[in-house]
């Protein structure tokens, strides 16, 4: 497939975006999730600046694809994008977490227009996105429904009945992202509790497995269009996006006990400037 | 084949057979009452874009007679509960009214959680149908029983709880709650609970159901204790105790007005239901009274914070005084007790 450079000049330029603000945004709040948003900050720029056929102005279009963040603590990348789409009002972006915004460190749908579904508990949302893949079967709208998984979530049981389901009925209107970045909240994913072969799992379950690069914007942006163009699929879908947690920032890649933390000024600059080098 | 000859039991070389045998489709013919819950979903599906989930259990809660009406509308769920309530959810958000039936013990109790993060929270419009609630499973034993999900459903936030006392009367909350923009949990039996109502009885959401009122007692009892707290009532008249009876079958919201109304014409009161005491119907029955500083003695009967023994569900009746006699010695030995002080 031909790719417009400027279209991953762009993608790579969004994801240093949610980078950045994901560093200013924490900053309000005193605490976050960096590392887990910057593995998927690639993810999140292809989907929203490429992938997902949204309608601006109409966060509620019943024709719009569908997305939804399973690793919902990773909402602090989104909520930016939300802005930059005009959903959300950027006074409202800056009272991040602050008493009685909508914006928490979970995503919720009553509060936020642009958000598909609340999250926060693991496990869950497939199960909402494969609810929502059938919902437009029984109403015959065309739109697809991504949700992006923590690869920690991947030890929640409510997955393995959701993939068993969307296997079983072929629902090919669900595709699930795995950002597969290695580290959950007590250390390597494989150590605390082994997920592997998950390719294997995913495609005992009856699913079409894709591995990739999540940080390779030519490959995210192509494979995500693959799967929204080929009208042909008769099974749902599933990337395994292997990502680095902390990407993007050397001493967070280092270290998994960047899952949740908070820089102090002086070192908040330093994580800008890196930032900047690396874009 | 028809619903009709489904529920025939067949041998081997097909031929109906005629002993008392019995199989899992013939068993609806004895709770019909579940089979009507099938066919009520049925007739919703003509006015609204319904859309019915159970995980395995069509033959159990009579589903199956609403899949034979409509295949297309029907989701076969698996035994994966937890994940049909978040499908449930994702169906809600795209305009279609999903109806969800499992047993209580794992629809409350199992996808409690699921329950209040992604229906109840997300204020979606997704019915959740709680049948074999209570002790109604008999031998199947603590897993299979629920004595806790009113108690667990009135504690979420946006939930509607509502216990109707018959198969007629779930029909009739159906239809009243059918537009309500958030989410209902409905507590039903095992489909052989007698018939109370009638076809053209009355129901109004959040409002009680006075049957009788008295001056020495007033019984507030719902769901599938009603129909013995209305015998037992009588058997209390007939020893000259001059007694009243109120369905409260929507526990939450609760029907204050309707309490106090009770509480004030009575000088007792008290509670039936087959659930924990604790939380439960006569819980709620004891907010309502002390909030409003009513000093009216309230007993509440029920299962008191235990585990059902096993047992034919007709015996557990008997056993924890469920049934007319039982509940109306219990109001016996409860008024004694008193007047002994």
């Amino acid at each position: 497939m031909e790719l417009d450079q400027a279209v991953l000049d762009r993608v790579r330029e969004r994801a240093h975006f949610i980078r950045t603000e994901t560093v200013r945004l924490i900053s309000i709040a005193k605490t976050g999730h960096y590392s887990s948003t910057f593995s998927c900050a690639e993810i999140l720029a292809a989907l929203y600046y490429d992938t997902l056929r949204l309608v601006p102005g109409e966060p509620r279009h019943p024709d719009r694809d569908r997305f939804l963040m399973g690793k919902g603590h990773a909402a602090v990348g989104v909520y930016p994008v939300l802005a930059d789409l005009g959903y959300l009002d950027r006074e409202v972006l800056d009272g991040y977490t602050r008493l009685g915004n909508p914006l928490g460190d979970h995503p919720d749908m009553t509060k936020v227009p642009g958000i598909d579904f609340s999250s926060g508990s693991l496990g869950h949302n497939l199960s909402v996105g494969l609810g929502m893949a059938l919902g437009a079967r029984q109403t015959g709208r065309n739109f697809l429904t991504w949700v992006l998984l923590g690869d920690g979530e991947q030890h929640e049981g409510q997955i393995w009945e959701a993939a068993g389901v969307a296997g079983h009925y072929g629902v090919s209107g669900l595709v699930a992202v795995v950002d597969r970045n290695g580290y959950s909240l007590d250390g390597k994913v494989d150590d605390v509790v082994t997920v592997e072969p998950l390719a294997d799992r995913w495609r005992a379950f009856g699913w079409d497995v894709h591995e990739i690069d999540g940080h390779d914007v030519a490959a995210v942006v192509s494979t995500f269009r693959r799967l929204r163009d080929d009208t042909g699929r008769t099974r749902p879908a599933v990337v395994i996006a292997h990502t680095v947690k902390g990407k993007g920032v050397g001493f967070m890649e280092r270290d998994f006990g960047w899952h949740l933390g908070w820089l102090a000024p002086e070192d908040e600059a330093a994580v800008y400037a890196e930032l900047e080098e690396t874009r | 084949m028809s619903i009709a000859e489904r529920l025939v039991p067949r041998g081997p070389d097909g031929t109906p057979m005629t002993s008392g045998s019995w199989h899992i489709p013939s068993m609806l013919t004895s709770s019909n009452g579940l089979l009507r819950l099938g066919r009520d979903l049925g007739a919703l599906a003509a006015d609204q874009p319904v859309v019915v989930l159970t995980p395995d259990l069509a033959f159990s809660n009579g589903l199956w007679a609403f899949r034979e009406q409509h295949p297309d509308r029907f989701l076969q769920m698996g035994i994966s509960e937890q994940n049909m309530v978040s499908v449930a959810a994702g169906l809600a958000t795209t305009g279609v009214r999903p109806y969800v039936a499992a047993f209580s013990s794992f629809l409350a109790l199992l996808c409690c959680e699921q329950i209040r993060t992604d229906l109840a929270y997300t204020e979606l419009p997704v019915r959740l149908i709680g049948h074999h609630a209570g002790i109604t499973f008999g031998f199947y034993g603590t897993s299979h029983h629920a004595t806790e999900d009113i108690a667990i459903m009135r504690s979420i936030a946006n939930m509607t709880v509502v216990a109707p006392a018959d198969p007629v009367q779930m029909g009739l909350a159906l239809r009243a709650y059918a537009d309500h923009p958030l989410p209902v949990y409905f507590r039903m039996g095992r489909g052989r609970e007698p018939q109370v109502y009638a076809e053209d009885a009355a129901f109004e959401p959040g409002k009680a159901i006075v049957h009788s009122t008295g001056s020495d007692l007033t019984l507030i009892s719902g769901g599938t204790t009603l129909h013995a707290t209305l015998a037992a009532a009588e058997l209390l008249r007939a020893a000259g105790t001059d007694v009243g009876v109120v369905d409260l079958h929507t526990v939450k919201p609760i029907d204050r007005d309707a309490i106090l109304a009770a509480a004030g014409g009575s000088r007792l009161v008290m509670t039936v239901e087959e659930h924990n005491v604790l939380g439960g119907l006569g819980g709620a029955v004891a907010e309502v009274l002390t909030e409003e500083g009513v000093g009216v003695p309230l007993h509440r009967h029920g299962i008191r914070d235990e585990y059902s023994l096993i047992g034919p569900p007709t015996h557990l009746y008997q056993h924890y005084r469920l049934d007319a006699p039982g509940i109306a010695l219990e109001a016996q030995e409860w008024i004694a007790r008193r007047s002994a002080r």
